[in-house]
């Protein structure tokens, strides 16, 4: 169970129960979709740029708690942030994901830490990457869907 | 083990399952601290030891090039593999050994239909019907050939219990229908299809019927000329066999017309720049050296088939489901996909709120493997609205005390999610 409840924990449970920002945005200046064929994870996410800053993002779309809550977390993260901001905050929610972070603690990684538990699954990274490699390709006006597989 | 052989009747006392899984050394580990629970058969099925020590004797005494080879080796690797063709023929009741194409599996005897007897008879305009349950591997080689030849895909809907009509196939089978290519059993939702009925019915307006027996093999025996199919395609590893072998089945008088699949050694009797003499069936078909092992090794998979009792595994297999199916589906926010009437072997399902990825992370944990996904049948899933089920899939060695530990794991998912 402890395993468990390292990679369920209650902040990913209450994001995928309640995820934020989760519509579609008007005005969005950046949309793309993101897909896994594998578990059929599918996301939409809009980016509001105004000059090189996030000003709105929101998604839509459906999959597993993982994938939901991170792109939940994601959007509530990345509101305000300059383009440079996001992309150094996807290079450290992959380091966490991925396991080559090693220090995951809620004092180095704020609420990004809630995905330290992902390492120890495999088979979940692409689940929890998904919208944040949407995003990433988003900013950099990639139109095609982006797939994770 | 011997599950004892009855002449007839159901002998249920005799089905030894304990017996039966001490013949599965995979069986007997935990993963995670806790028991295995290997309910993942649809997408392959574990190994008896008499397969293992099949694929072992091989490599350790008579390793060997087959067809060609003078020496002692050679000799005994050759009558070895062909020993399995002629045991092959008896366990599908086939008229001829020249009907036993040696393939890697369903997916390659699917496309050897699909690019040889499919580019000689399906023409621009014609038709090739295929239902809609059927797995990605008897949908994408009938779609490359109508895209190639300029014909066209009909698709046998399915119904809200996930069975195909027989008024509805029986309709769209039309005079430019070339072949039907249909499921014996479904593998995402377990439906047991009635194929001598719909064979039947093609056969009486000349339209070969293909049948993409992968799951059905390893539940229920099959009897090719009773069925009285024109093709049937079979995979090795998912009826207690290696990887990488399995097999087609074909008539004789349409496998003679056919043109080779593929060209290379062993398919040809005589070669020259300007002409190439193909080789007799079955070898017409085999190009190249086959997996030699793997083939000796399913015949041992079939030697061990044969030494069941068939009707106390089907049986089993049909109490088990149908257990399951009462369990599962009581538990408050689990909905089954696939109320066929006639079902074997598959239980695939959803819960509210959870998604099955997540289910199936939370099932791993506790020993149980599950597949989950859109099990390479995504029309499937499209058809139900959903992007996923969870898959239990039985074999003869699962018990109903596994299924009870899968009700216990979900119950451990709406713990985790409440």
């Amino acid at each position: 169970m402890s395993d468990l409840r390292a990679l369920y924990q209650e902040i990913i449970l209450e994001h995928n129960k309640n995820p934020r920002n989760f519509k579609k945005l008007e005005g969005a200046t950046r949309i793309l979709e993101g897909f896994n064929p594998l578990c059929g994870d599918r996301y939409t996410v809009y980016i509001k740029l105004e000059g090189s800053t996030i000003a709105d993002l929101a998604f839509q779309g459906s999959g597993c708690a993982i994938s939901k809550a991170s792109a939940s977390l994601m959007t509530t993260l990345l509101k305000g942030k300059s383009i440079e901001e996001a992309r150094s905050m996807f290079s450290l929610f992959h380091d966490v994901v991925t396991g080559v972070l090693a220090d995951v603690s809620f004092e180095r990684l704020g609420k990004l830490a809630a995905f330290g538990g992902v390492s120890e699954f495999p088979a979940r990274v692409k689940c929890a990457s998904l919208a944040w490699h949407t995003m990433r390709n988003a900013l950099e006006s990639k139109t095609e869907t982006v797939s994770t597989e | 083990m011997r599950v004892i052989q009855s002449a007839s009747g159901v002998s249920r006392q005799r089905f030894d399952i304990g017996s039966l899984r001490e013949l599965f050394p995979v069986l007997k580990q935990t993963v995670h601290g806790k028991k295995l629970v290997y309910l993942d058969n649809a997408a392959t099925t574990q190994k008896p030891l008499s397969v293992i020590a099949e694929l072992d004797r091989y490599y350790r005494e008579y390793n060997s090039n087959i067809h060609r080879g003078v020496h002692l080796l050679s000799e005994k690797a050759t009558a070895a593999y062909e020993g399995v063709r002629c045991r092959t023929r008896q366990f599908l009741n086939a008229a001829s050994e020249k009907e036993i194409i040696f393939v890697r599996g369903t997916t390659e005897a699917i496309n050897l239909v699909a690019g040889s007897f499919g580019r000689a008879n399906v023409q621009a305009g014609d038709e090739v019907l295929i239902t809609g349950m059927e797995h990605h591997s008897n949908i994408v080689p009938w779609q490359m050939l109508c895209e190639a030849n300029g014909a066209r895909l009909t698709v046998v809907p399915l119904t809200d219990e996930g069975e195909i009509s027989v008024e509805e196939y029986t309709r769209l089978l039309g005079s430019r229908t070339k072949l039907a290519a249909v499921s014996h059993i479904s593998n995402a939702l377990g439906t047991v299809n009635p194929v001598k009925e719909m064979i039947r019915i093609a056969h009486d307006r000349g339209i070969p019927v293909l049948l993409d027996g992968a799951q059905a093999v390893a539940h229920q025996r099959v009897d090719v000329q009773d069925l009285d199919c024109d093709f049937y395609a079979l995979s090795g590893h998912k009826m207690y066999g290696p990887t990488g072998f399995g097999v087609l089945y074909g008539k004789e008088r349409l496998l003679s017309a056919m043109p080779p699949y593929q060209g290379g050694g062993d398919m040809i009797r005589s070669v020259t720049f300007e002409k190439t003499i193909f080789n007799e069936l079955p070898h017409k078909f085999e190009a190249g050296t086959p997996n030699i092992a793997d083939g000796i090794g399913f015949g041992a998979t079939l030697e061990f088939l044969e030494s069941l009792d068939w009707n106390a595994v089907v049986q089993h297999e049909h109490e088990l489901l149908t257990y399951a199916t009462e369990v599962i589906s009581n538990i408050p926010g689990v909905r089954i996909i696939g109320t066929a009437r006639k079902k074997a072997g598959v239980l695939s399902f959803i819960m509210d709120d959870v998604h099955p990825h997540d289910i199936g992370t939370i099932l791993d944990q506790e020993g149980i493997a599950v597949r989950t996904g859109h099990h390479c049948a995504q029309p499937v899933m499209d058809r139900f609205g959903i992007p996923a089920t969870v898959r239990a899939s039985f074999a003869l060695y699962n018990t109903k005390a596994e299924v009870d530990e899968l009700a216990r794991g979900i119950h451990k998912v709406i713990e985790v999610f409440r």
